[in-house]
């Protein structure tokens, strides 16, 4: 079973892991992700490769505490072993020279583009990172994305780091100094990949964005998270996670999104029991 | 065979019909005749020697019963209780012109029972005449483990690589407890395993190896990747909140366990009035597993009648036994949603039976101007699954037919060399028993063409 090698807190709500995993290692690309299982009776949850080490056989991946089964992911400690873990998953980023990138990452969508960042730069890009959080503490990669991006640039919604405001509102000032951007993409919440879709379509700028619906199995069996993108249905876990953000129906994406929020919270509760239970 | 209640069953998980005892088992086998040109042979898909296997258990030789049925079946205790019997070796029984035919199918489920409970853990014997021979198989449903199993004894080294966390493809994830228990299938999985067949779960073929990888490293591959892609009806609401595939449906309940929820982590929402949307096994499967998750009213929406249902006779028997309503002639228009997004009413279509079309069953047609709603909090796909795409599509080479079925030659093998394929990746959604003769059948031409 694959072992967590190292595990660190990029702050309270955020945590990172490097597993052994060494033929997903091999095969993981940018934009790759995996399924996690981190003990035998949690949900199976898809969370995006952040970084993956072919020589050492590692990867790492970058997880949020949102619900229960991220909870039990948390509580395991370094030396621990995840119950499964399946991957790589999904289609990778389509890597190549662009010319201008724009790279967006929103909340712990932060950690998902650094893969991308980085391929990107190596592929002789000019890579303008914008990352954004609600504040400062919540802002996490920021010295690693800056070592990879020709720029970086931050903003918090309460001004603690950055500047005071949205992601958008930088790429906004971005296009409207006379840069001319050739590749957008963005990862995070929905309403800030849709209002950078906005942005872009006005200005006619490729822009793809990583979708994180519901998943199940995320081998293309299930549909559950199926996404329309282009008024045809989709299933995000083999077609995607990537898609045309120009084309994606980000509403119906929210909609699919909130089915089980009731239950996550009795889940979350009954874990937190759990582990009560099982530390001294 | 005596079946619990359906006021009894209803309730809980367990399994339906009962399973003869040694009694009734022995007095079933007396009932054979023997036949000289044995029909129901030519029934089997797999060509289980049945009359000999019969006579054993008359002769109350329960283990050397078993040992025959195993000559050619390696998964009875799973046919036993899924094969449709009553379309296969049942309907050709001579008995049956005149009376009952003789109960084949559960006469395989007792000596396949009878023996696993009185197994001895013997290590089988295999040789190994092959020296060092490897074959990948990926898929781990019927296809995949008999076609490893057919191997292993013959000698190979085989590798086994499952994408999901657990074994046995449909046999886990889609047939529920009650009709498989999956202890059962557990049992013939760990059979396969003592053959020395080495099971990788978590590991998606075509993302982590290419097929072409697998051919690097050994000398044959066996696709059995199943038709595991759920079909929609591409219908307005159809994405609301409340609307599952049947794939989804099943498997967050049979395989992540979400009757247990929370102590299983992974929830399901079965609401007060179901409608599944199809008349195949899989439709019986998902209506039944909702009334036992405590659903009021679940209801079948199906566009014929209930003689051209593909499901089962038995098991539609059971379900109307269980008091799933049956609403035939009926097609789902659209579904329309409450004010949070959520499933509230299907406008449905009332059908008639016209021309009889290409397969001779006739055709539905609308009811002009008949519509009418029906109101529901979950619907559950069920019209059928096609083809896994994933392996097709990461490799070119392999050809496939335009509906998704990879195309094989009579002994089983692939556009591509030394690359074989069976069970529903070929067929569509087919059944157990098949996708394992075609396991079977590849088995046999990678021996032959690597022991040449
Ligand atoms: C709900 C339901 C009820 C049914 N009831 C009956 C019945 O009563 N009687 C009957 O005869 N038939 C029944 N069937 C049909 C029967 O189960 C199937 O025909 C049979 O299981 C097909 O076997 P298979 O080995 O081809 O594929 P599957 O059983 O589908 O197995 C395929 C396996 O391959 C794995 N896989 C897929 N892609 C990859 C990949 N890229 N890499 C690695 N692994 C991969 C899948 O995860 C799966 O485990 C039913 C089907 C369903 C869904
Ligand atoms: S998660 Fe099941 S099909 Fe995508």
């Amino acid at each position: 079973m694959p072992k967590i090698l190292k595990k660190e807190k990029l702050n309270d709500n955020v945590s990172r892991i490097v597993v052994g995993a060494p033929h997903i290692a091999a095969a993981a690309r940018p934009g790759n992700f995996i399924v996690v299982i981190p003990k035998e009776n949690a949900e199976r949850i898809p969370l995006t490769i952040a970084d993956a080490d072919t020589a050492k056989g590692t990867i790492s991946i970058i997880f949020q505490i949102v619900g229960a089964t991220t909870k039990v992911l948390d509580s395991l400690k370094e030396g621990d072993e995840l119950a499964h873990l399946l991957g790589p998953l999904g289609v990778p980023s389509h890597i190549k020279n662009y010319g201008t990138c724009v790279i967006i990452g929103g909340g712990v969508g932060i950690a998902e583009i650094y893969p991308v960042v980085k391929a990107l730069k190596a592929a002789g890009n000019k890579v303008i990172t914008i990352i954004g959080a609600r504040c400062k503490d919540l802002l996490i990669y920021a010295e690693e994305l800056g070592a990879q991006s020709s720029e970086l640039r931050i903003t918090t919604d309460d001004g603690s780091c950055g500047r005071k405001g949205f992601v958008s509102d930088e790429l906004k000032d971005i296009i409207a100094s006379g840069e001319k951007v050739d590749y957008v993409m963005a990862v995070g919440p929905v309403p800030m990949m849709k209002v950078v879709c906005d942005v872009t379509r006005e200005h006619k700028i490729k822009t793809m964005v990583s979708l994180n619906p519901i998943m199940l199995d995320a081998t293309g069996m299930c549909g559950v998270c199926r996404v329309t993108v282009g008024g045809k249905t989709r299933f995000a876990c083999v077609e995607g996670p990537e898609f045309d953000g120009h084309e994606v129906d980000f509403y119906g994406l929210s909609d699919r999104l909130k089915p089980y929020k009731d239950m996550e919270k009795v889940a979350h509760d009954h874990v937190c029991k759990m582990l009560q239970g099982t530390s001294d | 065979m005596q079946e619990r209640p359906a006021s009894e069953r209803v309730r809980d998980f367990q399994e339906v019909p009962l399973g003869f005892t040694p009694e009734q088992a022995l007095a079933e086998a007396k009932r054979c005749i023997q036949c000289k040109k044995p029909l129901c042979v030519k029934g089997c898909p797999v060509e289980i020697d049945i009359p000999a296997f019969i006579k054993l258990v008359a002769e109350g030789k329960f283990a050397d019963a078993a040992q025959k049925i195993k000559e050619t079946n390696g998964l009875p205790a799973i046919c036993g209780r899924v094969c449709p019997q009553e379309e296969q070796c049942e309907l050709e029984c001579i008995l049956g012109i005149k009376g009952e035919p003789i109960a084949i199918g559960t006469l395989e489920r007792f000596v396949a029972d009878w023996e696993r409970e009185n197994r001895e853990s013997k290590i089988e014997n295999r040789e190994s005449k092959i020296g060092g021979k490897r074959v990948a198989v990926v898929g781990s449903g019927p296809a995949g483990l008999t076609c490893a199993g057919d191997l292993a004894r013959l000698g190979y080294q085989v590798t086994l690589f499952e994408s999901l966390h657990v074994t046995g493809g449909v046999l886990t994830y889609g047939i529920p407890e009650f009709r498989l228990p999956k202890a059962v299938v557990n049992l013939e999985v760990e059979y396969v395993k003592s053959l020395g067949v080495e099971v990788k779960t978590d590991m998606l073929i075509g993302n982590v190896h290419t097929v072409q990888d697998l051919l690097k490293d050994h000398q044959a591959v066996f696709i059995g990747s199943g038709a595991g892609l759920p079909k929609f009806m591409k219908i307005p609401g159809e994405n609301l909140d409340g609307v599952y595939s049947a794939n989804e449906y099943l498997f967050r309940i049979n395989m992540m366990k979400a009757w247990q929820f929370p102590d299983q982590l992974t929830p399901v929402k079965v609401g007060k009035r179901v409608a599944v949307v199809g008349g195949g096994n899989v439709a019986m499967d998902a209506a039944r597993v909702s009334l036992r998750l405590g659903a009021e009213e679940v209801v079948i929406l199906y566009r014929r009648t209930q003689d051209e249902m593909p499901a089962r006779k038995e098991e539609i028997g059971r379900a109307i036994e269980e008091g799933i309503i049956f609403k035939i002639l009926t097609l789902p228009l659209k579904y329309e949603a409450d004010d949070k997004g959520w499933v509230k009413t299907a406008l449905c279509q009332q059908m008639k039976l016209g021309e009889p079309d290409s397969s001779g069953r006739r055709r539905p047609v609308p009811v002009e101007g008949k519509m009418f709603n029906i109101a529901v909090d979950t619907v559950v796909v069920a019209i059928g699954n096609s083809p896994n795409p994933l392996i097709p599509h990461r490799t070119p080479e392999l050809k496939t037919e335009k509906w998704g079925g990879v195309i094989i030659t009579p002994e089983g093998e692939t556009s591509i060399k030394g690359v074989y394929a069976g069970g529903d990746i070929v067929r569509g959604a087919a059944t157990v028993i098949s996708a394992m003769g075609d396991g079977k059948l590849a088995a046999k031409s990678i021996h032959k063409i690597i022991s040449a």
